[in-house]
């Protein structure tokens, strides 16, 4: 079983390491896309390995199914290309970038070393991840969230369709 | 009446806020009259107190009240016991000056009346006149040096306003001084007296605690362990002041430039009353002085120096005005002389008289300008008697008063002071003395005669239109005139009636003594002189007296003298007619290193202050242009800066925990 | 597994996606690379959610998914926008805000 399961989150971490570097660098934004669409189901992946089903299936089906769609339609429509042109953000850009990153990963990865000493994965409870468990604090404990979200949603989309109309 | 001293300051200012509201729209006689009513009655209530304080026994003869508090500072718990009233007090010092003043006052207010016809601006004449009385009565009856400081700058002010008077118009040709440049040389020269004057006050109350002259004189007499540098110092800081005020050496060049206000001021102010506020402060801290044989001796030599110096550029001087102008400071130069050799009453006795004669002697001039329309050179005048009898008449009296002819006024006071002067065993000073006046004879002669007799040397224009002065004017000359015979008689020496069989009947000397303190700490009793010695001392004056006069007859006697002795004497003529040349030296010693200063101060406020200011700007500009340039308005180049302060919050927020 | 290695994959992630943000022109690359950092975050919630047996921190990622959703709807939308302006998705060409 332990073996199973680190093979699986060593093929996992590959899959999404590769496909994050694919979004960075890649000219075309289509497969940057599509990328990302893969890096999103290897998440998912680590959910399922967490024993978190249900956010696992939320995940591919809210981020892989409704968010990618929408990022390939947007794509499609504006027919984008690859880039070109100049930089006209100067070099500072180019230095700064690499070295921000790298302080980044030096700040979390200390974090990381220093944070979790004596952690341990415990024997999970039977009802960790289902939908009970979860919607039962959703629908108590959170709420004011819940409604505050749908709200944030409501808006979302009405601010969507006044920024992209044509004429208003 | 003496309870209502505090009134008598009072009465001027009530002129002054009367006058100064309504005066504008009413007539020169009605602004005059209520100018001249108030003095009058302050006259009146000043001669009911004096009565009243003679009735009062000698020992005791001085009374004091206390208004208000002024400065409570005892109170404040400032660790000190200093409290100063608005206190006004009288005795037979202040009574005598207090007489003078508002009489002599009066007289020469009701001469303005008349002299200020043709003015414009009258008005304010009245409203300055009336303030100077006002701060000059607060002056003399304040019992406090701080009141007395008060009003010894209250008259610098006005005389500033009132020499100024003429704003607009020009003074000197030589020179180029306007009105306004002399009434601001007298008050800032003042200012400078004033200056030594305040220190002197503050080293009086760290010493002594108080200001009040009584308690001074208390405190003077106990002999405490006060050193004699330290009162040493004080006499000379005030003397200092005083020399201001008064005119001495080095402090007298605003005086001869004072002429250039109305001669009614010049009479009141430069003759009669404010110029010898500084005698009389001196006689009022007579305690003080009298225990500082070193600050009196220096007195005596400025003093006698100044009426020497002075009295020689009376000789040369030109314009009527100057020569008196001269001769008081002469003579107030005589008054610290008897002062520093102890002699403070006599020093008191010829500033009494001195008022008579000098306001006489400028009234006079006065009705001579304004009969001759304006005309004040003494080289263009001459036989003016025939025009101007009564002008001449007092103008002659007051001559023979100031020369010292025996029986007049001048005559008593003068030979008092020479007596003290000799007896005071600094036969020095006698002699300077005796010269100064021997010179005072010989320019006073010169210029009555320049002036009334002779030939006339002016132009025909003037001479037809030439006349003698309303009666408005001539009245208080007669009434001045006829001061200055009797008012010696008050202080007739023992030695004089001695030869006509009276006793003592030397009244100045005995009603003032008990008010002033002579060296040695005590009171002054009726000291014993040597008759003969003193009968030799008046002899001689008299003599020199006579000299004087004759001399300048030989001299001027002939038409065209004048200039002749002027070339004759080249050399000598020249440096008295510049002055000696005193005002240029403190132009180039004082004043340029001074303007220098200012020059100096007004770079550093422009570079220096304004600098730091403007710098404070520039500096705002600079950042600002240097941190626009982190807005390039690439939204990139933004995400590196978001990227880059996350970072900061995630070093703080790691190295937490 | 321990949950230090899925918290380094978390960081890995979280950098790749943050450099992503810095080095990429096209704006809309740019909103894919965010979605990784929140992928990435989401990541360690849950693992966090997981080491001590709550369900709390599975709530937390639900809401941040959601968020993502509506950020990602406007943030396309303001593409269009400025696409339509611009002619391109290339964020150097709004430079309006220079000083």
């Amino acid at each position: 079983m332990v073996v199973l399961e680190t093979i699986g989150f060593i093929v996992l971490t590959t899959l999404a390491l590769t496909s994050a570097i694919v979004v960075v660098f890649h000219r075309t934004p289509i497969i940057s896309a599509l990328a990302l669409a893969f890096n999103l189901v290897a998440i998912a992946g680590f959910y399922l390995l967490l024993n978190a089903q249900f956010l696992a299936l939320l995940q591919v089906i809210v981020y892989a199914g409704a968010i990618m769609v929408l990022i390939l339609f947007v794509i499609m429509l504006l027919s984008i290309s690859s880039e070109s042109g100049l930089h006209k953000s100067g070099a500072i850009q180019r230095v700064m970038a690499p070295l921000l990153a790298l302080g980044c990963a030096a700040a979390m990865g200390f974090a990381v070393y220093r944070g979790s000493e004596g952690a341990r994965f415990v024997v999970s409870s039977t009802d960790f991840g289902t939908v009970r468990n979860i919607g039962t604090d959703l629908f108590t404990t959170f709420f004011y969230a819940f409604e505050a979200i749908s709200l944030l949603l409501v808006v979302a989309m009405i601010g969507a369709v006044l920024l992209a109309k044509r004429r208003l | 009446m003496l309870k209502l001293i505090w009134l008598i300051p009072l009465l001027p200012v009530a002129g002054v806020l009367f006058n100064g509201v309504f005066g504008r729209k009413l007539s020169l006689k009605t602004v005059g009259t209520i100018a001249c009513l108030t003095v009058l009655i302050a006259f009146g209530l000043s001669l009911g107190a004096v009565l009243e304080l003679a009735e009062l026994p000698e020992g005791v003869r001085q009374f004091e009240t206390d208004v208000a508090t002024w400065l409570p500072l005892g109170e404040l718990g400032m660790g000190s016991n200093l409290t100063i009233p608005w206190g006004f007090g009288l005795d037979p010092l202040s009574s005598v000056l207090l007489l003078v003043v508002t009489g002599v006052g009066f007289l020469i207010h009701v001469y303005s009346v008349g002299y200020m016809k043709h003015e414009r601006d009258y008005a304010r004449f009245f409203i300055y006149l009336n303030l100077f009385m006002a701060m000059m009565l607060l002056l003399v009856l304040g019992n406090n040096l701080l009141v007395m400081f008060v009003g010894w700058e209250g008259v610098g002010l006005c005389s500033y306003l009132l020499i100024g008077f003429y704003y607009d118009q020009p003074f000197d040709k030589r020179t180029g001084l306007s009105c306004a440049d002399a009434g601001r040389k007298a008050f800032i020269v003042n200012r400078i007296g004033d200056f030594a004057f305040l220190i002197g006050m503050l080293y009086l109350v760290i010493e002594f605690g108080t200001l009040k002259f009584s308690e001074l004189n208390t405190a003077l007499a106990a002999h405490g362990g006060t050193p004699g540098w330290l009162l040493t110092g004080i006499g000379l800081l005030l003397f200092f002041g005083a020399c201001g005020k008064s005119a001495q050496i080095p402090l007298y060049v605003w005086l001869p430039d004072a002429m250039a206000g109305p001669t009614p001021v010049s009479a009141l102010i430069h003759a009669a009353t404010m110029v010898t506020a500084g005698v009389y402060m001196v006689c009022r801290m007579s305690a003080l002085y009298s225990a500082t044989p070193e600050a009196m001796a220096i007195i005596a030599a400025v003093g006698a120096a100044t009426a020497l110096f002075a009295a020689s550029m009376g000789v040369t001087a030109t314009d009527i005005k100057k020569v008196l102008a001269y001769s008081t400071v002469s003579q107030l130069g005589f008054m610290f002389a008897a002062a520093g050799v102890g002699a403070y009453g006599a020093a008191i006795f010829h500033l009494m008289t001195h008022a008579f004669f000098k306001a006489l002697l400028f009234l006079g001039a006065g009705s001579v300008i304004h009969g001759l329309h304006g005309q004040q050179d003494i080289r263009k005048m001459g036989g003016l008697r025939v025009k101007m009898p009564r002008t001449f008449i007092t103008f002659f009296v007051a001559m023979l008063a100031i020369v010292g002819i025996p029986g007049l006024a001048g005559f008593f006071s003068k030979d008092e002071i020479l007596a003290g002067a000799w007896n005071s065993g600094n036969k020095v000073i006698w002699v300077v003395l005796s010269v100064a006046a021997l010179l005072t004879a010989f320019y006073m002669m010169r210029l009555t005669w320049l002036v009334f007799f002779g030939k006339y040397r002016g132009d025909d224009a003037t001479w037809s239109k030439a006349h003698e002065s309303p009666a408005l004017m001539t009245v208080p000359l007669i009434a001045l005139a006829v001061l200055s015979i009797v008012g010696g008689w008050v202080g007739i020496p023992v030695v004089m009636s001695g030869w006509v069989g009276f006793g003592d009947i030397n009244k100045m000397h005995h009603w003032l003594a008990p008010a002033i303190t002579e060296p040695g700490g005590s009171h002054a009793a009726a000291t014993v002189h040597d008759a003969g010695m003193e009968t030799m001392l008046i002899v001689v004056a008299t003599v020199v007296a006579a000299l004087g006069i004759g001399l300048a007859w030989m001299f001027y006697r002939k038409d065209g003298a004048a200039a002749v002795w002027a070339k004759r004497f080249g050399p000598v003529h020249n440096l008295l007619r510049n002055s000696y040349w005193v005002d240029e030296f403190y132009e180039l010693v004082v004043l340029r290193p001074f303007y220098a200063g200012c020059r100096f101060f007004t770079a550093v406020d422009r570079w220096v202050i304004d600098g730091l200011v403007n710098a404070t700007g520039a500096t705002a500009e600079i950042s600002g242009q240097v941190i626009k340039l982190f807005q390039t308005g690439l939204v990139r180049n933004y995400a590196l800066m978001f990227m880059f302060g996350v970072l900061v919050i995630l070093y703080y927020v790691i190295r937490a925990v | 597994m321990e949950p230090q290695w899925l918290l380094v994959v978390s960081a890995l992630l979280f950098t790749i996606g943050a450099f992503g943000v810095l080095w990429n022109r096209g704006a809309i690359t740019i909103l894919m690379c965010v979605e990784i950092m929140l992928n990435a975050s989401n990541l360690a919630f849950i693992t966090f959610a997981r080491q001590f047996d709550q369900a709390e921190g599975q709530i937390y990622a639900f809401f941040i998914m959601t968020l993502a959703a509506a950020e990602a709807t406007i943030g396309l939308a303001i593409v269009i926008a400025l696409f339509r302006l611009r002619e391109s998705t290339d964020v150097d060409e709004l430079n309006l805000m220079k000083w």
